[in-house]
């Protein structure tokens, strides 16, 4: 168990450090281009869209929550990258060639885009605070949107793991990268709530794990507990089940990469 | 002969995708001593390192390292190894020290003793200088210095070096293999691959020739040349003389000191028992014939002859089929 924490506690350290070496990624990690959705979408559409169809006080406080969870998922399926690089230029075959726990590599990997996850979103939520989005359920409910977020990231950083694992270049991961992320947040509730959607949309946007994400982060930051805890605990479940399959789809990737 | 067997390697085989990479390759690595797995690119020399490491998996045949069956205990075996991968096995943003550390930890090395065994390593390799900077500002010499501390830091018993020297300057090639040979003085039992006919011959003590996957030829260089039979005289003919090359090689078949004959783009390769008897024997040939001869050379038989007498070809001629690495 010593051993276990030792490795895993060195192996996170390292990319802590390759962070921390690199000054403008670091500041970029923390400025992330999610702010400007926040900022610049919230303002933006602060007249053009309707109070009453988004149920909010003003756009910025319903596109919040959204905000939140876009954050988590690109961060989530950004995480594999670095075990891409990894893979490629022979550093994981060293790593795997000591006598580590097969999983600690993995381990220190969500520890890592956990934190910065985490971080993240508070950064985002303090910078909603300054445009005067308050979460009606307080310190508590911060730490259950912090909550939701890990369980949902865990999930997309499998996927992007599992990704790394199979792909043949970085192109190719890339690719597939950027085929995913927008209409991951066009097919959810992110920037318009589900009611208003075009029916077809809204159907696709059912089956979008994001979307059960952001309706229990949504009524945290906007109404309080009463109507948050239904939506919360149907978060709950859905999440396990996500995740339990992006674990055990990610674990037979690397299984078979690591022959 | 019975010297102690550190690895021992039995009918290996593995196939990607349908594709087989190697083919019943089985050899023997004595403990102590330099073993090469020299080849071309793509031959399944990396195919066969790493299945010895615990990367791969073998589709076929057994391996054991210092005793420990590869597949059955990888934990037991990679408790014994080093690695030394190809260069770019460096995390250009950690500092050399960062990287001694961060295997320290991976080894489980107790946090009290590794400060002391990473300066250590690091006076070895004089890189004691660049320590704390960042792998990104080293030389390709510098990198493969760090490589070779970061395999040494488990003290392992075994180390495998995968293409040492690899596009290295020559100065840098030297000082490397001054290190591997270091690294056999302290008693540690070296595989390397190399696809360097020259680095084979002067750094390893036994070695397998692999092409196409499968094993060509197993033994030190010189029992390799010595296989041969004999020392080489070649003979080149003027263009204008080389229709008549088939007629000067019937004259000289035969001949007592003469082993074989064999024709080249520029004339005659002949394998011989000594050259005194054989030069008077070729000369006079070629003046019997009037054949005029441009160029005599007599060589003893290099790695190079002996790669070619056991694949047919150059090991760097290139082929439509070789796969990258």
């Amino acid at each position: 168990m010593n051993e276990y924490r030792q490795e895993i506690g060195a192996l996170t350290m390292r990319w802590v450090r390759r962070l921390s070496r690199e000054k403008f990624s670091m500041l970029f990690t923390l400025v992330q281009p999610m702010l400007f959705w926040l900022i610049f979408f919230g303002n933006l559409f602060q007249r053009a869209a309707d109070v009453r169809v988004v149920q909010a006080p003003n756009y910025i406080s319903f596109l919040a929550a959204g905000v939140v969870i876009m954050t988590v998922l690109n961060n989530g399926l950004a995480g594999g990258v670095d075990l891409l690089f990894d893979k490629e230029n022979g550093f994981l075959e060293r790593l795997m060639s000591t006598p580590i726990h097969r999983s600690s590599v993995i381990l220190s990997r969500f520890i890592f885009v956990m934190t910065i996850t985490s971080l993240q979103v508070l950064v985002i939520l303090g910078v909603a605070y300054l445009f005067g989005v308050r979460p009606a359920t307080g310190f508590l409910g911060v730490v259950v949107i912090l909550l939701i977020g890990l369980l949902f990231g865990v999930g997309l950083t499998a996927i992007s793991m599992a990704m790394a694992f199979s792909v043949k270049s970085h192109g190719d991961f890339f690719s597939v990268l950027g085929f995913l992320s927008l209409p991951m947040i066009f097919l959810s509730s992110a920037l318009v709530p589900l009611a208003a959607m075009p029916t077809w949309m809204g159907v696709l946007a059912r089956f979008n794990p994001m979307t059960w994400a952001i309706d229990a982060v949504r009524p945290l930051i906007l109404s309080g507990w009463a109507e948050a805890l239904g939506p919360v605990a149907m978060v709950v479940v859905v999440m396990v089940a996500f995740d339990a399959l992006c674990l055990y789809g990610s674990a037979r990737a690397f299984r078979r990469a690591m022959g | 002969m019975d010297r102690a067997v550190a690895i021992d390697v039995s009918k290996l085989g593995k196939v990607f995708d349908g594709a087989t990479a190697i083919e019943d390759i089985s050899f023997q690595v004595f403990a102590g001593e330099i073993f090469g797995l020299l080849g071309p690119n793509g031959a399944g020399k990396s195919t066969t390192l790493r299945i010895l490491m615990t990367l791969l998996r073998p589709t076929s045949g057994q391996a054991t390292v210092l005793g420990h069956d590869v597949v059955q205990e990888p934990e037991q075996v990679r408790r014994l190894i080093g690695y030394v991968p190809q260069e770019r096995a460096i995390d250009r943003f950690l500092t050399g020290r960062e990287h001694l550390q961060l295997l320290a930890d991976l080894y489980h090395l107790p946090k009290a003793e590794s400060p002391r065994r990473i300066d250590e390593l690091l006076r070895l390799v004089d890189l004691e200088d660049k320590a704390d900077q960042p792998a990104k500002t080293y030389s390709g010499g510098m990198k493969r210095k760090l490589d070779i501390a970061c395999g040494l830091l488990p003290n392992p018993k075994v180390i495998f070096l995968d293409e040492p020297t690899l596009g290295l300057d020559v100065q840098s090639r030297l000082r490397i293999w001054d290190y591997v040979r270091g690294l056999r003085a302290r008693g540690i039992t070296v595989v390397m691959t190399t696809n360097y006919l020259d680095e084979a011959d002067q750094l390893c003590d036994r070695l397998v020739i692999i092409d196409g996957g499968r094993i060509k030829a197993l033994g030190s260089p010189g029992e390799l040349k010595a296989g041969l039979g004999g020392d080489i005289v070649s003979v080149t003919l003027s263009t204008a003389e080389m229709g008549r090359v088939e007629t000067l090689a019937a004259a000289l078949k035969g001949h007592p000191a003469i082993r074989a004959v064999s024709t080249t783009q520029t004339g005659l390769d002949i394998r011989v028992e000594s050259p005194e008897k054989t030069l008077p024997a070729v000369l006079e040939a070629a003046n019997r014939l009037a054949c005029r001869l441009e160029f005599i050379e007599y060589h003893r038989p290099r790695l190079d002859d002996v790669f070619v007498a056991h694949t047919g070809h150059a090991i760097r001629e290139e082929f439509p089929n070789a796969e990258e690495e």
